[in-house]
């Protein structure tokens, strides 16, 4: 072997005629900043601000169903606008979905800044908490459009929709695309696979969001079995555009946070 | 040229990656200068979901970063460690398993970005399954080049191989821990971190992707193709040992710096900007190294088209290396985040330092791999610069737009109220939306050029049997 017949006059000269001791202390090095950052993360409570102001998470997340659909049809909630941070309803969940697919984290962001500006723009800064549940986070890296941390309950559902449709035709210097699909695409209908009347694959409507919830539940987010449950009425009849408004009007709303609070130093 | 190199190492698998580094090129910047004239006539989405900007944008970013940038990583990367060690690639049937592998993630993200299967995390969209082909891919590229290194036969690993592994290392690292998810169908997965948490591991990853896969990988190539092409030794082989340690140790802090004022706690993230700013120092010490490497052969630039490529490469990464610092420090980055400055200042080293060392690269194998003279040198020097040109008119454009909107929307009349809606910031983008547009085209042109010179090439060779002529050589004794 090549290295036997030099002999390293240094550390650094060792590391160039040794491959394994190269790469040990590569792997050492590299890994340091990763660890020092990332970790404390997940431990350290001033992270989070709940651990502060704990009424800024729903105190029932993972106790009570979110909403859940009885036998007329009828939504009824345990959770109010302002109740505090919660996991998303199946329909707001799909709407979640569909905004990954169409990648809208590209154009807008979802964290507002601690800046004068953007609380008259957008409103009160974000905190931690409030995407605590959000696997991956949204935050975003550019503002193409505008935040949208703040959306819920800025503009009717009405609003919403033509918007989808036609951004220009309310805003007509937008450079939004127009996302005609949305309205004529069904959420997650059912897909059984049904021969001569015998169902030899089950998929009925909410299924594929009952799974994705169960899923979620796996890496953390308190869904109950009511709430799992209740995709499948929740999502009937429902299309891809209701699932997105629905999931842009819960947006920012479901903490309400006090301007008298220091929730971040 | 030395005789015998054909039968002594295994060049077929550069040969097909160069050649595929040219092909995707010209698909990645395609894309590109495709959405980028979309932002400025939105029409051009013509109410398709699969042409839509939010779904082919990552199509853009994954097409330059992991196809170009991943083909040309390869090539060289199998190239330069037989060359400096003196041996053939450990495993031939693993290299060519690393090609099809790689092209085969490719075709994949060609196929579901469109189709909007993403896991939506910026710079890691691709799936699930995807991302395993990824890690399988990335580790056996990784095996055989250290194996390689293991049966050297020069006593000590040359500066290059260690840039290559340190970006071979960090990636694995990198790839596995911001991709772990729980799959919940076939093309669908959440991510196992949320919020604060998972935003820092998405940045940790984003910002190494460009400090190691772009940056250190890239070295690797100047550290082997600058002193190559010029015909002299590196210039300070202390400046290679101490860019080399204070580049891996330190640019694995820097990711914080993309969330200053976000919700990610205050400490992260000035660690994050202390130490961006302590980067400084390692970059410009290797960006002086590659350049002072022509120090008395500075005449060459005026007849080595190769050569110009390499140090325009290393005059924009000096550039980028001190931009990325200024951008960092708090007050500037309340200012420059979320607007276009970043798009501009990612491309300031993507197509000025990235695709400027990588076409160096190539066009410094073209020749060498297929045995004959390039086809056309004229079209070199015309490449050269379509590429500078259109890139200092994308930056520009950039630099302009973004200051732009980041001071019109702090700005206030004199009532105190906010001066302008966000819709009119959008409005005055579009200028500078068009002018990004040609830039990218103007660069895009070059690309073209490139591929047409680099297929013809291939064709001329093949024509006058040169590659047929020099594997036929006797091995050297």
């Amino acid at each position: 072997m090549a290295e036997q017949k030099v002999k390293a006059k240094s550390f650094q000269e060792w590391m160039e005629i040794n491959i394994w001791g190269l790469l040990f202390f590569l792997a050492l090095a590299l890994s340091v900043g990763g660890l020092v950052e990332i970790v404390p993360l997940f431990f350290m409570k001033k992270t989070m601000e709940y651990n502060k102001y704990p009424e800024i998470v729903w105190s029932k997340a993972g106790v009570a169903p979110i909403v859940t659909v009885d036998e007329a049809g009828k939504q009824v909630w345990n959770w109010t606008a302002g109740d505090g941070v919660r996991p998303y309803t199946a329909l707001e969940l799909a709407g979640r979905d569909i905004y990954q697919r169409e990648g809208c984290y590209l154009c807008h962001s979802q964290m507002v800044r601690p800046f004068r500006d953007e609380k008259e723009r957008y409103g009160h800064y974000s905190l931690a908490a409030e995407s605590m549940f959000d696997h991956p986070m949204q935050w975003g890296s550019k503002r193409t459009g505008p935040d949208l941390a703040r959306l819920g309950g800025k503009y009717s559902d009405d609003w919403h929709r033509q918007h989808l449709r036609r951004p220009q035709n309310l805003v007509p210097e937008s450079v939004m695309p127009a996302y005609v699909w949305l309205d004529q695409t069904p959420v997650d209908p059912d897909r059984s696979l049904v021969v001569f009347g015998w169902t030899l694959w089950p998929a009925p409507t909410g299924s594929r969001m009952q799974r994705h919830m169960k899923g979620l539940r796996l890496v953390g987010v308190p869904y109950t079995d009511a709430d799992i449950a209740a995709a499948g009425p929740l999502v009937e009849g429902k299309t891809e555009l209701d699932a997105l408004v629905s999931y842009l009007q819960v947006l920012g709303t479901m903490a309400k946070l006090d301007d008298a609070k220091a929730y971040r130093e | 040229m030395e005789s015998g190199l054909e039968q002594k190492y295994n060049f077929d698998v550069v040969r097909w990656f160069t050649v595929m580094a040219a092909v995707y090129l010209v698909v990645g910047a395609s894309v590109g200068v495709y959405i980028a004239s979309e932002l400025a006539w939105p029409f051009l989405n013509f109410d398709s979901p699969y042409i839509s900007f939010g779904r082919l944008r990552p199509l853009h970013t994954n097409a330059v970063i992991f196809a170009f940038g991943g083909c040309t990583l390869m090539s060289t990367a199998f190239y330069t460690v037989q060359r400096t060690c003196g041996v053939r690639l450990w495993s031939d049937k693993l290299a060519w398993f690393v090609f099809w592998g790689w092209n085969a993630v490719i075709l994949c993200a060609v196929i579901t970005l469109p189709l909007g299967l993403t896991e939506s995390k910026e710079y890691a969209e691709l799936e699930w399954p995807v991302d395993i082909l990824i890690a399988v891919v990335w580790l056996s590229f990784t095996f055989n080049f250290i194996m390689t290194i293991a049966r050297r036969k020069s006593s000590h690993i040359y500066v290059s191989n260690w840039f290559f592994l340190g970006m071979m290392v960090m990636i694995v690292y990198l790839h596995v821990v911001n991709s772990l998810a729980i799959p919940v169908g076939l093309f669908k997965s959440y991510s196992l971190f949320s919020g604060v948490q998972d935003a820092m591991i998405q940045w940790w990853w984003g910002h190494n992707a460009v400090g190691f896969y772009l940056t250190a990988g890239f070295l690797g190539i100047m550290y082997y193709f600058v002193p190559k092409q010029a015909g002299r030794p590196i210039y300070s082989y202390r400046l290679s040992v101490i860019h080399f340690w204070a580049l891996m140790f330190g640019y694995v802090w820097l990711g914080a710096h993309h969330l200053q004022y976000t919700a990610l706690p205050d400490w992260t993230g000035s660690l994050g900007a202390a130490v961006s700013i302590a980067m400084i120092i390692p970059s410009w010490g290797g960006a002086v190294n590659g350049m002072m490497t022509l120090s008395g052969a500075w005449d060459r630039l005026r007849t080595d088209y190769v050569l110009r490529f390499l140090i325009m490469a290393l005059a924009f990464y000096a550039m980028s290396t001190f931009e990325g610092p200024v951008m960092a420090l708090k007050t500037v980055n309340a200012l420059s985040h979320y607007t276009d400055w970043t798009i501009g200042h990612v491309h300031s080293g993507a197509l000025g330092w990235v695709a400027g060392i990588s076409i160096g690269a190539i066009y410094h194998l073209m020749p060498r791999l297929f045995h004959t003279e390039m086809f056309s040198e004229r079209l070199v020097n015309f490449h050269f610069w379509t590429a500078t040109i259109g890139t200092v008119v994308y930056i520009v454009a950039m630099w302009v737009s973004g200051i732009m909107q980041g001071l019109m929307w702090r700005a206030y009349d004199e009532y105190g109220t906010l001066a302008y809606t966000f819709v009119e910031s959008v409005d005055a983008m579009h200028p500078y939306y068009a002018m990004r547009a040609v830039g990218g085209a103007i660069f895009l042109t070059g690309a073209i050029v490139m591929l047409f010179n680099v297929l013809m090439t291939v064709r001329k060779s093949a024509a006058s049997g040169s590659l047929t002529n020099a594997r036929s050589l006797p091995a050297p004794a």
